[in-house]
């Protein structure tokens, strides 16, 4: 069972959001200690906008969508604050209560489609599958329905292919077909676990197309996990990046991609590829690793790869944990860094000449 | 499939012919005199010599490999005028000590050899399978400590004292069975059921701790892969999660050991319980041959055996391919 930390926080108030998630926490006991994949996450999304979760492996950005279809219920995990589904809680309900949610009104398409999908089961099957659990339909119509969510999605000939098994797909199939099945019961939410990470670059762009189509049509609010900021600038309104469980920077996709506001984030930007730019320019990856989730830094949990700490007088960085603040002239861009306005201008100035 | 089956069955012809070569070897380097066996006691040369020419023992290796082969296929004829011993197709042999083709005798053994295994082995296949699925379900809990060491300590005792101790308990003290035995299905199904319940109940519980934890951790495997997180997420009942989708992932391994278990005890590896409870199997049978060196059932047995055990994991193999789509293709 999972333990819920503090059931009710200070706010019980059903918020007008869509969905707001406030004060989220994920701790994992194990015997080398308290796993904290996720610390203190909120945000919030509309009807029909997208959100983007971002940081590297082990941020808790999986573990985040997780919890929203309540699939940490019956493990080891303890939950705490809120989420806040169209007026729902979700945190403190039942596991029957969440399965009538799952699947029907969030849903999710999973990172890797070949180990998502049950290898023993036809595609078309585990689509019918997903239809049939909260529609009551015959067999055949479930059938009918998952070869039109497999047409839709862009699978040719989808009679035959629904009776394909998922290792005769390929690997953009297989995502087309992850897709339909989550999308087969209209869902109000989608989460997509870094939908695109298993696939090469025609077909990743193929995906997001769809991904945004569908959303169009559907109206549906989604959330795209992935490590990719260029997927995120594409396809999302809002982009949450996350490190070491926590949220160090949160705001719209033109604020935070513009104009970052953490050194973290910056590191992110500065580590991808660009299409115009100079081949033999050698990327600039962030130093060292992601943090442990047991043990996280003192101070700012991105203080032993940050290269301006120096520049935080007293080693601030290393000792007091840097509020969200929000970001002077935007209305929602909040980030976590000791670095004041102006160092911060001073450094992205030389950023940008040196980069010329 | 179709092919696929055929070439399975095509391969096991082959191990079972190598198997049948290799007892043939076994036979011939074992130090007993067949004929002397044969002629009894008081035995003159000239007698003896008749017998190992009647026997076929006076040929070359070969020759002798090449007449049992034939004999498999054409039968063959033992004896000479005054006594002449006809054997059909396939013809394994005949015994030394019953002039009975071996065949013969492996039939008169097997429906009680086949209804030892196989109650036994429904019982513990399903008993097992379901104790392991609620132990990997409750884990840590205490239906799971239960199960887990509950099965420890039956795979820890011996058949003959499980056997014993049954026998005394439900047929000395509180007589509510009658002395354990085979009888013909056919002819008293009832005889036949309460006679093996005891004979069963030891194989399972010695059986039964294999597969309760075999399947346990299998089902603790296939419960963390991605694909059953994807059945939860759909909002699949949490029994359809188990069953539908985890388990049937879980269950080859267990497909696996179940398929030669079977086999071999079918094959006469019960030979202890069988024993214990007098019942007259081929187990039993191959046991007696060796202390009577009665070569052609030894080998008869030893290829029964073989046979059976091929055969169930071909049968293995197709259940496979049912199971499993990418198996089919391959």
């Amino acid at each position: 069972m999972a333990i819920e930390l503090s059931p009710q926080s200070v706010d019980v108030n059903p918020p007008s959001s869509f969905l707001e998630v406030r004060d989220l926490r994920v701790h994992f006991p194990t015997e080398d200690g308290l796993v904290k994949s996720v610390d203190g996450v909120s945000f919030s999304l509309e009807k029909g906008k997208t959100l983007g979760i971002v940081g590297e492996s082990g941020s808790g950005k999986s573990v985040t969508s997780l919890s929203l279809l309540g699939l940490h219920k019956g493990s080891r995990a303890q939950v705490g604050g809120e989420i806040w589904l169209d007026g729902e809680e979700l945190v403190g309900m039942s596991e029957s209560q969440m399965r009538g949610l799952r699947g029907r009104k969030v849903s999710m398409i999973f990172q890797d489609p070949l180990s998502a999908l049950h290898p023993f089961y036809s595609v078309g099957s585990q689509i019918a599958e997903a239809y049939q659990v909260h529609h009551k339909a015959s067999k055949k119509e479930a059938k009918e329905r998952a070869i039109e969510m497999l047409k839709r999605v862009g699978i040719p000939q989808p009679e035959r292919r629904a009776k394909d098994y998922p290792h005769q797909f390929s690997g953009g199939m297989r995502q087309r077909a992850m897709i339909a099945m989550s999308l087969v019961c209209d869902p109000e939410l989608l989460i997509a676990d870094e939908p695109t990470t298993a696939l090469d670059v025609t077909v990743q762009a193929q995906i997001l197309d769809l991904i945004r189509d569908l959303q169009e049509e559907f109206g549906s609010a989604v959330i795209i996990i992935t490590h990719d900021l260029g997927v995120v600038a594409e396809i999302s309104d809002d982009i949450l990046v996350m490190y070491g469980g926590r949220r160090i920077e949160y705001g719209s996709v033109n604020d935070v991609l513009k104009s970052p506001e953490h050194p973290y984030t910056w590191g992110l930007l500065q580590s991808m590829p660009h299409l115009g730019g100079d081949v033999a320019q050698r990327l600039n990856p962030i130093p060292g690793s992601p943090p442990s989730l047991i043990n996280l830094p003192s101070g700012c949990a991105f203080n032993p790869r940050c290269s301006f700490k120096e520049q935080v007088p007293d080693g601030r960085c290393t000792v007091e944990r840097p509020e969200l603040l929000p970001v002077l002239g935007s209305d929602k861009h909040i980030a976590a860094c000791h670095l004041t306005g102006e160092h911060k201008a001073e450094i992205r100035r030389g950023a940008t000449s040196g980069a010329k | 499939m179709f092919r696929y089956v055929i070439r399975r069955l095509l391969i096991s012809a082959v191990i079972l012919l190598v198997i049948s070569f290799i007892t043939f070897v076994i036979f011939f380097a074992l130090p007993s005199n067949p004929a002397l066996l044969a002629c009894g006691k008081t035995c003159s040369v000239q007698r003896l010599a008749e017998i190992k020419h009647s026997l076929g023992l006076d040929q070359s290796f070969w020759t002798q490999y090449s007449e049992f082969l034939k004999g498999l296929f054409a039968g063959r004829k033992f004896g000479d005028q005054s006594v002449l011993i006809t054997c059909a197709a396939p013809c394994l042999g005949i015994s030394f000590k019953t002039d009975e083709p071996v065949l013969t005798t492996l039939f008169n053994r097997f429906p009680a050899d086949l209804s030892l295994a196989l109650g036994s082995a429904v019982i513990f296949l399903i008993v097992g399978v379901g104790l392991g699925v609620i132990a990997a379900v409750r884990k840590g809990k205490l239906i799971d400590k239960v199960a887990v060491s509950g099965a420890l300590f039956g795979v820890s005792l011996q058949s003959y004292f499980v056997g014993l101790l049954l026998m005394w308990a439900f047929v000395d003290k509180w007589q509510i069975l009658a002395a354990p035995g085979y009888t013909p299905i056919t002819q008293d199904p009832n005889a036949w059921f309460q006679g093996l319940i005891l004979p069963w109940v030891t194989l399972v519980i010695l059986y039964l701790a294999m597969y309760t934890r075999l399947s346990r951790s299998s089902m603790l495997e296939t419960m963390g892969e991605d694909f059953v997180r994807t059945a939860r997420a759909k909002g699949l009942s949490r029994r359809k999660v188990i069953f539908k989708h985890a388990l049937r992932a879980g269950i080859t391994p267990i497909v696996t050991i179940f398929g030669m278990d079977l086999g071999s005890l079918i094959g006469g590896s019960a030979v202890i319980t069988e024993s214990v409870f007098g019942i007259n199997g081929i187990g039993k049978l191959a046991v007696d041959s060796v202390t009577d060196s009665d070569l052609p059932v030894i080998m008869g047995t030893t290829l029964f055996a073989a046979t059976v055990i091929v055969l169930a994991n071909v049968v293995v193999d197709i259940v496979y391919g049912v199971i499993d789509p990418r198996v089919r293709l391959a």
